[in-house]
């Protein structure tokens, strides 16, 4: 990514925290301004992120983290992205009504940590089988009295 | 739970395909509403072969996870482990031997060769053509026997270790691959000439499960998937990793976005395939096959993420580390999950005879989906 891209990323995204020493552009949102812009990110002329190709979730123990990894075809440059999520309660918007590829990712994503996606409209396990809401083996804390696997 | 068996509120009529269904190459599990004949719906079930890869890899250390990783996309293992290897390697700022690095891209592409002919055989043996599948076993045998001198095993080789390869070069194997590329070279023609000119082949191909651009790129699709449909998308061009930004290769891009567009660009990318190892296979460089590394790896704090091209698409691997000899978090961005939730976009619409062509070309692998 150009300097003169990061340049225009840093007065588009306002509030937004950047990361030092990363490889990859990072930056972490405001819960609040997220949906906005990220959608943003995705139609902006000189931006134009229109391939999410990763999303994923970290348990800080203390907090989640939501990853996203966008880039963009047409000028072939990446961005990472970043959200603070609350543990105990982990609301985040959804994303797939911007990228159809978020949709399968925040399935995964749901099941794996619990993370409730709002206004996504399938939001039902996939992986997992049927009737086993509630437990996140993701999470560092999973336990699993039969099957746990220690290596 | 959904109803998976009977007819819909919609008056649809549901049924199974899978998870036991030869065309699905594995334990995929689609639940199927049909119209007539017409497919109104394709919701995919996963995690029959779910083995939580992603769990164990943050008990396991750095040396020991990429062992894991040839489980998962188990036809081209090579590249799942060259992935993971380039990660470690980007957190320890290790530089890697030029020797090695050529046997990992000989060794990446004829994995890509082996792949994509099972594939190929796999595809036409779905669309009633017997044949063809004891042809590409025949071609495919010969690859993996020249993986089993060299790395010791056929499938799972677990030969790419953080530094360069396990082992150097067994002293047959310049031989062997050139034999293999003469006969190779024949053969390939006479696969155009066996299915890819035949009239009903290419009926049931062509304009079945139609993909633009537009939602190949939504959908997150990458690898022959994503560049049937015109989106040019190679890795090895875009970002390149090892020595391919100094080979002389074409990216194989097609824009019907159907069937036999994907097709076309897997046949087209053996050929390709084929000119790299020809680049290479004269001009192994002499010298170390690994960079002397400690024998416990710890990976500075932060988060490396790499990406490679496998046969299937875009593979990649984020390793979010603490700073420990384990990483903290791993994900791996595996092709075949974002391939796959394309298909319901891509087979809407038509009939279930064509559900069988299109899952067909899009080449997916369930251990992969599955991790």
């Amino acid at each position: 990514m150009t300097e003169e891209v990061i340049a225009y990323l840093k007065e588009q995204l306002k509030e937004a925290t950047w990361e030092e020493g990363t490889a990859w552009p990072t930056v972490a949102l405001q819960p609040l301004l997220f949906k906005e812009q990220m959608q943003l990110l995705r139609s902006d002329g000189n931006l134009q992120f229109d391939y999410l190709f990763n999303e994923t979730c970290i348990d800080w123990k203390t907090h989640l983290t939501m990853v996203y990894h966008l880039r963009s075809m047409q000028y072939k440059h990446q961005l990472v992205i970043k959200l603070a999520v609350d543990r105990n309660q982990p609301e985040v918007p959804t994303l797939s009504d911007v990228w159809q590829s978020a949709n399968f990712l925040e399935r995964e994503v749901y099941e794996m940590f619990g993370v409730n996606f709002i206004g996504h409209p399938d939001l039902r396990l996939l992986i997992l089988p049927d009737g086993w809401e509630g437990k996140n083996p993701l999470r560092k804390d999973f336990e699993d009295p039969i099957n746990m696997i220690r290596l | 739970m959904q109803e998976t068996i009977g007819h819909s509120a919609t008056g649809d009529l549901v049924i199974n395909v899978g998870p036991q269904h030869p065309a699905t190459h594995g334990v995929l599990h689609l639940v199927i509403h049909l119209q007539g004949e017409t497919i109104t719906k394709v919701e995919p079930h996963l995690g029959y072969i779910h083995r939580s890869i992603e769990k164990m890899c943050e008990s396991l250390t750095y040396r020991q996870f990429i062992y894991v990783t040839s489980r998962m996309d188990y036809l081209s293992a090579h590249i799942n482990n060259l992935a993971c290897a380039l990660c470690v390697e980007k957190g320890l700022g290790v530089e890697i031997p030029e020797r090695a690095q050529v046997i990992r891209v000989l060794m990446s592409e004829l994995t890509r060769i082996a792949s994509h002919e099972l594939w190929w055989g796999a595809m036409a043996m779905d669309l009633g053509a017997f044949t063809p599948f004891f042809h590409a076993f025949r071609e495919r045998e010969s690859i993996n026997d020249i993986m089993e001198e060299t790395c010791g095993a056929r499938l799972t080789m677990n030969y790419m270790v953080p530094g360069g390869v396990m082992m150097d070069l067994h002293p047959n194997f310049q031989k062997r691959v050139k034999d293999f590329l003469q006969l190779y070279k024949s053969k390939i023609d006479e696969y155009d000439e066996m299915v890819t000119g035949n009239i009903i082949f290419q009926n049931r191909m062509k304009g079945v499960g139609y993909l633009s651009k537009e939602d190949a790129i939504s959908f997150g699709c990458s690898g022959p998937t994503a560049r049937a449909s015109g989106v040019s998308c190679d890795v090895r061009k875009w970002y390149p990793y090892e020595i391919y930004s100094k080979l002389d290769f074409e990216e194989v891009i097609e824009t019907g976005g159907d069937s036999l567009a994907r097709y076309m660009v897997r046949i087209r990318e053996m050929k390709e395939s084929i000119r790299i190892v020809e680049q290479l296979i004269d001009a192994i460089p002499e010298g170390p096959f690994q960079a002397k590394t400690k024998a416990v790896l710890k990976l500075p704090k932060g988060e490396f993420y790499q990406q490679v091209e496998t046969a299937r698409g875009e593979l990649g691997v984020y390793i979010v580390s603490e700073g420990g000899t384990t990483p903290y978090r791993i994900k791996f961005r595996s092709p075949g999950f974002s391939n796959l939730s394309a298909l319901e976009t891509m087979v809407k619409g038509s009939k279930i005879g064509d559900l069988v062509a299109a899952m067909g070309t899009l080449d997916l692998v369930i251990p992969d989906i599955d991790r």
